[in-house]
């Protein structure tokens, strides 16, 4: 199981690098977005899939799956969505008052004159 | 152990006044006088934490009172408390910079909060003692700092930022990736804890790859040799005030984690991840020069001069030896200091002359002489001339090298300070000497907005120069710090076992 994971992770990471050397800022953002799903099953896979009940104290239950990678990607989860939001409002206020969301035109601060 | 919450102080003072300064955003006299008294009480009690530190050793807190390894520890050694102290006392002089130079509808709109809770985060990342919560602390300064770079939203700001954001989404994720690997081998987060179970198992190839993981995370926060491409086109967007901030704080927060991780967890296979660290060390400061001389601008010059020192620091941390290490901890806190002058003075050229280019300024020292002197007297602490800051840092790091066993690469960072001197004195010698150009706008630079611009100049630069005169009463908390970062076990024994 882990195995297939880290092919599917990879392919993740795979595809979010391919979108985050594209032009336009919006595949750059989708990129971000794939970046950050990989890492966080990443986290998941890393802490081991073994564990049969959810980590909740019940009655019965004696082998639990690992509670801290899944606290450590809830924190991730919730940074990530706030900075990407962040970034979106920046790509959207750019696209505003710059005219174009193509990372290759948006070089102007590059000449120091 | 309960009386130790004390640690937290500088940590939760400039959180709790930053969420005051989210009220009343409109008034700017509570908006300035809340910011600087928050910052001030957290700067006295940062600075009694240090004595405290001085005399009584390691101090710990862990939350909820969990044992150790289970709860997040927070950790004030004498490295975190020495650069805790720095930074406040850093803070609160750009933000007194700041009602002279940061624009009034900036202000109305969150400058402050920003400000504060970057510097929340910079002291959280300093004092945590959890791999995970420095991540969490390091997203808290990013955010604001996401904040503070675009704030104003001028054009230049926008296509800087977003490049800054960027850059920093994908470092993070590298971040979070890399805590994933290491939970997977050791199993823990705790850093005490993660330092004793790879000295357990003597540091596999997988730690090392790890290692060299964490030196991409922290390198691209720290600006390391071909990590650094950000940092100029995105530093050079933001305003005085707030690049003041960031490359006095924020490329520091970088290094000190590179310095943490490496001193206490990645020290058993020295001949490769020490020897990596000082090749890109090198290749830092040689990137470094090449940007300082090149440019006929003097916010480029500065920035470029981080990225140098940055290699100055990282090269000393390479060395893994006692002298060394105090070394990089004196330059690290100079570096600090003198950043911050060198930022805010030339933040004074760029108002005066209204322009950042060199080649339209010209004989700025018939009519300000004082700053004028100022900035040639930041300029040789920053090059290292011997009473001053940067001198006691860089001979230790040389020293340290030489120790060590590395001869040239020693030479070669004292022949750095060379090209250094040659870049800062280029803005001495064109802004300050020749000809007064017709360009400057003197008059419209009033006394009033001057004096405040000048007093919290001044003030640092004398600082800086006392750190330099003073280093005999500041050694002693260097040399605790040195022997703190070249034997980890005085570190793991204090977090683990209590002392």
């Amino acid at each position: 199981m882990e195995i297939l994971l880290a092919f599917v992770i990879g392919f993740l990471f795979m595809a979010a690098t391919y979108l985050l050397l594209s032009k336009s800022l919006l595949r750059i953002i989708i990129g971000t977005g794939l970046l950050s799903h990989g890492a966080h099953l990443l986290i998941l896979t890393m802490g081991g899939l073994g564990g049969e009940a959810p980590p909740v104290l019940t009655d019965g239950a004696r082998d639990f799956a690992d509670p801290l990678p899944q606290a450590l990607i809830l924190t991730a989860i919730v940074i990530s969505f706030g900075v990407t939001a962040f970034f979106l409002v920046l790509a959207y206020r750019t696209y505003q008052d710059l005219g174009t969301d193509d990372l290759s035109l948006l070089k102007g601060s590059d000449e120091l004159e | 152990m309960s009386l130790n919450n004390f640690l937290l102080l500088p940590i939760i003072i400039p959180f709790f006044f930053g969420m005051l300064l989210i009220f009343g955003q409109r008034k700017l006299v509570y908006q300035r006088s809340f910011a600087l008294i928050g910052i001030g009480l957290a700067l006295l009690s940062a600075i009694s934490l240090l004595f405290k530190v001085k005399t009584d050793g390691i101090q710990l807190v862990t939350f909820g009172n969990w044992p150790v390894p289970f709860g997040i520890t927070m950790v004030a050694d004498m490295v975190s408390t020495l650069l805790v102290t720095t930074t406040l006392l850093i803070a609160f002089f750009v933000i007194w910079y700041g009602f002279g130079s940061i624009n009034k509808e900036r202000e109305r709109f969150f400058y402050y909060p920003g400000v504060m809770f970057i510097v929340t985060g910079v002291n959280g990342a300093f004092t945590t003692g959890d791999i995970f919560n420095l991540f969490v602390f390091f997203e808290v300064l990013l955010m604001s700092s996401y904040l503070l770079i675009v704030l104003g939203g001028e054009k230049e700001q926008l296509k800087g930022s977003i490049k800054y954001i960027l850059i920093n989404v994908i470092s993070s994720a590298l971040f979070v990736i890399t805590v994933a690997f290491l939970y997977s081998v050791v199993g823990t987060l705790n850093m005490a804890d993660i330092a004793s179970k790879i000295a357990a198992i003597h540091q596999p190839g997988i730690i090392t790859v790890i290692a060299v993981l964490f030196l991409m995370v922290f390198g691209l926060k720290a600006a390391i040799f071909p990590l650094y491409f950000w940092l100029p086109t995105s530093y050079h967007a933001a305003p005085i005030p707030v690049l003041t901030l960031f490359g006095a704080l924020l490329t520091k927060v970088g290094i000190y984690s590179i310095m943490r991780t490496y001193t206490l967890f990645f020290v058993h296979d020295l001949g490769f991840t020490h020897q990596l660290l000082m090749v890109l060390a090198i290749f830092t400061i040689i990137a470094g020069c090449i940007g300082a001389l090149a440019y006929f601008d003097v916010k480029q010059i500065i920035i470029y001069n981080i990225v140098i020192a940055v290699g100055v620091i990282l090269f000393g941390v390479a060395q893994m030896n006692e002298t060394a290490l105090k070394g990089a901890m004196f330059y690290l806190v100079h570096d600090m200091l003198i950043k911050a002058a060198l930022f805010m003075l030339i933040g004074m050229i760029i108002t005066i002359t209204g322009t950042s280019d060199l080649r339209k300024m010209g004989g700025l020292l018939k009519k300000y002489p004082v700053l004028g002197w100022s900035y040639l007297i930041a300029a040789f602490g920053l090059a290292g001339i011997p009473p001053l800051s940067g001198f006691i840092g860089k001979l230790l790091i040389a020293k340290g090298g030489f120790e060590a066993g590395n001869m040239w690469s020693s030479v070669f960072i004292l022949a750095s300070s060379l090209l250094v001197l040659l870049s800062v004195i280029r803005i001495f010698v064109y802004a300050f000497w020749g000809q007064e150009q017709p360009t400057h706008t003197q008059q419209t630079m009033d006394k009033k907005t001057y004096r405040t611009l000048f007093i919290p100049t001044i003030f640092v630069v004398f600082i800086s120069i006392v750190y330099g005169v003073g280093a005999e009463w500041i050694t002693p908390f260097m040399d605790d710090a040195a022997k703190l970062l070249s034997d980890p076990s005085i570190y793991i024994d204090a977090v683990l076992k209590g002392e």
